[in-house]
């Protein structure tokens, strides 16, 4: 399968070439600096299915342990909420 | 690990590669780019992204005007898609005092040549259709304004200052600066010791522990300002919408994703980049306030980053004596970003040519001996 391809990054259509691409040519070291400069990990599923394919990735092309591979931070909420929830949640105290 | 420079710059967010390229542009070789973590890691790669022109004292209108001009050629001249947008910046006024305010701000800005103007909450309906105009007396706005993707601004930079020669070291922190009878003589780093004579200090949210390196105490705190993204739906607003009254602001990026941030203003100096239940409860209470479509609209992500906040919320820029070749772009107090690629030609017209302009008189360290300050008022 051409590397064009295969799908790592599904939120944001990222394939196996462009991960390829974020750290051979862009020289990219970490799956935070691949999600800052090419959004890998900023859609809908926040990294969860892509950072370890990328932290794979970049541990194989940079022959860096997988353990040393650094994911990116992880940050609130774990799945997607609505506003209006927050809001309720939040409502008494900030009416 | 280059063991000599002519110029360390410490800080690789927007600040230091901006000045990066113009020094090494201007024909400056040896230059070092010392970063802690990776290429827009701190304050730049977590701000908003917003490039107003809506201020209230004279040389930031002047500034971010000047700024305004760059960014609209910047994809250009460094070779780079930054994501810049003119969407313009809608700034609502509740009460009074703020119309009262508005009016002055706007007669200034008119003034300095900025084509802004003020409109009743109706033809602020007309910019945003989708707003809330409750509560809302009149509102200022101008076209001009836009935002840009900070990160993708910042790799634009970086990218133009390496061809030009540049060297980056990341995942480097600077530890401790060696100086000899008031004059810089080494940078010490966790991956060696660089000898170099000039100091540029672009370390955002920690320029005050920079600064103290060389025994100096500048009057740049830390606060925590928070901010979220939403998942992105269809195009419904062009401008980044700003309610001091509420301190929140809210803009739409080109992918359709709503960045709404807000600051606390009772929250003390800190390094927490943490984001809180506080700020998400109340940020997501008052923009579904103002833009009740967006209620049904799922937050993706929040985080935060550090405001390097001064007495008076202007910069810092140029040399901190006793030390002439220690110089400082710190204290942007929220809107470093925007102000950059000008204060960037200013900075480095002084290190080349030795011209120290008006701007950096007027925001040069000396304007706190008095401490009588000329306050941007227009600050959320």
């Amino acid at each position: 399968m051409r590397e064009e391809d295969v799908i790592i990054c599904r939120c944001e259509d990222g394939t196996l070439a462009d991960v390829k691409d974020a750290i051979h040519r862009l020289g990219l070291r970490s799956v935070e600096e691949i999600k800052r400069v090419k959004r890998f990990g900023m859609g809908h599923c926040q990294g969860k299915t892509c950072g370890k394919l990328i932290a794979q990735i970049i541990s194989q092309e940079l022959g860096i342990p997988y353990e040393d591979v650094k994911p990116a931070t992880p940050r609130q909420p774990a799945k997607t909420v609505k506003l209006s929830k927050y809001s309720e949640a939040g409502g008494q105290k900030n009416a | 690990m280059p063991n000599r420079a002519s110029c360390v710059i410490i800080g690789g967010g927007i600040n230091g590669c901006a000045l990066a390229y113009e020094l090494s542009k201007a024909g400056m070789k040896d230059i070092v780019v010392v970063e802690k973590n990776f290429l827009a890691s701190g304050a730049t790669g977590r701000c908003g992204g917003g490039i107003r022109q809506q201020w209230s004292t004279p040389m930031n209108i002047k500034f971010a005007i000047e700024s305004v001009h760059i960014f609209e050629k910047l994809d250009e001249i460094l070779d780079y898609e930054t994501e810049y947008f003119q969407g313009g910046y809608l700034i609502l006024a509740y009460t009074d005092d703020e119309v009262k305010q508005f009016e002055k701000n706007v007669n200034l800005q008119k003034s300095l040549g900025l084509d802004v103007r003020m409109l009743s909450p109706q033809e602020a309906l007309k910019t945003v259709p989708h707003l809330n105009v409750e509560g809302v007396k009149a509102a200022t706005y101008c076209p001009k304004d836009g935002h840009a993707n900070p990160f993708y601004v910042t790799q634009a930079y970086a990218k133009k200052a390496k061809e030009n020669g540049v060297r980056f070291m990341l995942d480097t922190e600077v530890v401790s600066i060696d100086s000899y009878n008031d004059k810089i003589t080494a940078v010490n780093t966790t991956n060696g010791k660089i000898l170099t004579d000039t100091v540029i200090n672009t370390s955002g949210g920690y320029a005050h522990l920079v600064a103290k390196m060389l025994g100096i105490e500048i009057p740049v705190k830390p606060y925590r300002h928070e901010i979220l993204v939403t998942e992105p739906v269809n195009h419904l607003f062009d401008p980044l919408i700003i309610s001091f009254y509420h301190h929140v602001y809210f803009r739409q990026e080109l992918n359709g994703g709503i960045i709404m941030g807000q600051g606390d203003p009772d929250e003390p100096s800190s390094f927490n980049v943490e984001g809180s239940f506080k700020f998400i409860t109340e940020v997501t209470n008052k923009v579904s306030k103002l833009m009740p479509k967006l209620k049904n609209v799922s937050v993706v992500r929040q985080w935060a980053g550090l405001y390097a906040v001064t007495p008076d919320a202007q910069p810092i820029l140029g040399p901190l004596p006793p030390f002439d070749k220690f110089i400082q772009a710190v204290g942007f107090s929220g809107h470093g970003f925007m102000l950059a690629p000008r204060v960037a030609q200013h900075l480095t017209d002084y290190i080349i040519n030795g011209n120290m302009s008006d701007e950096i008189k007027n925001c040069s360290i000396h304007r706190f001996d008095n401490m009588e300050l000329d306050v941007d008022v227009n600050v959320v």
